[in-house]
């Protein structure tokens, strides 16, 4: 059965069509989803995409945490559904409370658009199962606020706990705290990572198709889940 | 009608690029007496009826501050005559 994700469009969301077109290349299907609207549609996972949700009014994702989508996206996540959120959906996971820590403006206050190299940190998400332990990847990077800050304990325990998803390696390119380009919640199941698999999934347009992989580790997960805890 | 303000700062130990930028570029106005400078944000709330504190406070943690990164206070302020 092909599997369906679920890419939420917000006012000012940039990437969804992307990430729906990685979410097709990958062999799921794409499934729309607006953020007025509190029914997920029986999606198997969801992708929160890149952009400025909201017109990144207050702070980064301060207001898309309130979108009436995003109260059932955070029911079903604490439930176990897979949720990825990308740049600005990273932003709204962390306001969400979903994930912990924050994202500021860059250290530099300069806007950085390049593509970066990252080192994989966890393979045991349901976002990262296909790639190695410790496999470097190149994916762009293009953020303003894309500053991971959280307190000692908390990065403490995010490293302990094998909840660093990855890191970026030869350049930190807007002065996060140890490194931190993707972490995940206690389950594994909600994962934000701040530079964009969907933009590094075809050999025309992107560095690598190294972004692949979060979207084909996802459908492994969904085919070895037990239909019942989806 | 009644002004509540929520003034909201970065907590001390959180970075604040911008600041940085502003204390840097004070010598050109010939300002070399300045040690730090910390960039917050007001919020001016006005309720329709009495000036409801608790529930300002309730806003501003749920939603004007991120209390992961911010601190925030609540305080009634004057409203001037000719704007309300």
């Amino acid at each position: 059965m092909t599997m369906r994700i679920g890419v939420v469009t917000f006012p000012g969301s940039l990437d969804d069509g992307d990430a729906a077109r990685a979410v097709r290349l990958a062999g799921a299907e794409a499934v729309r989803l607006w953020h007025g609207d509190a029914d997920l549609h029986g999606v198997d996972a969801v992708v929160l995409p890149g952009g400025f949700s909201y017109g990144d009014a207050l702070r980064c994702g301060a207001i898309a945490r309130f979108a009436p989508v995003m109260e059932t996206v955070a029911d079903a996540a604490r439930g176990g559904l897979p949720v990825l959120g990308i740049c600005n959906g990273f932003q709204i996971l962390c306001e969400a409370h979903l994930l912990p820590g924050a994202l500021t403006r860059n250290q530099h206050l300069h806007f950085r658009n390049r593509d970066q190299h990252l080192r994989i940190g966890s393979t045991s998400t349901a976002w990262t199962g296909q790639f190695t332990a410790d496999q470097e990847i190149l994916i762009p990077v293009k953020n303003g606020e894309g500053c991971f800050v959280a307190d000692a304990r908390t990065l403490d325990e995010l490293a302990a706990e094998g909840r660093v998803v990855a890191r970026y390696v030869r350049g930190n390119p807007n002065g996060s705290q140890r490194d931190i380009a993707a972490i995940t919640n206690e389950a594994g199941n909600v994962v934000g990572i701040m530079p964009h698999p969907e933009h590094a999934v075809e050999a025309l347009t992107g560095p690598s198709l190294d972004g692949l992989g979060f979207f084909a580790s996802v459908l492994h997960t969904l085919a070895g889940a037990p239909a019942s805890s989806r | 009608m009644a002004r509540v303000v929520v003034d909201v700062m970065l907590k001390p130990e959180i970075l604040d690029p911008q600041g940085q930028a502003v204390a840097n570029a004070l010598p050109r106005l010939g300002v070399t007496d300045v040690t730090s400078v910390r960039i917050g944000r007001r919020i001016e709330i006005d309720f329709d009826g009495e000036p409801d504190l608790d529930r300002a406070r309730e806003i501003a943690d749920k939603l004007l501050a991120n209390p992961v990164i911010e601190d925030f206070t609540v305080s009634l302020a004057e409203v001037p005559a000719e704007t309300a």
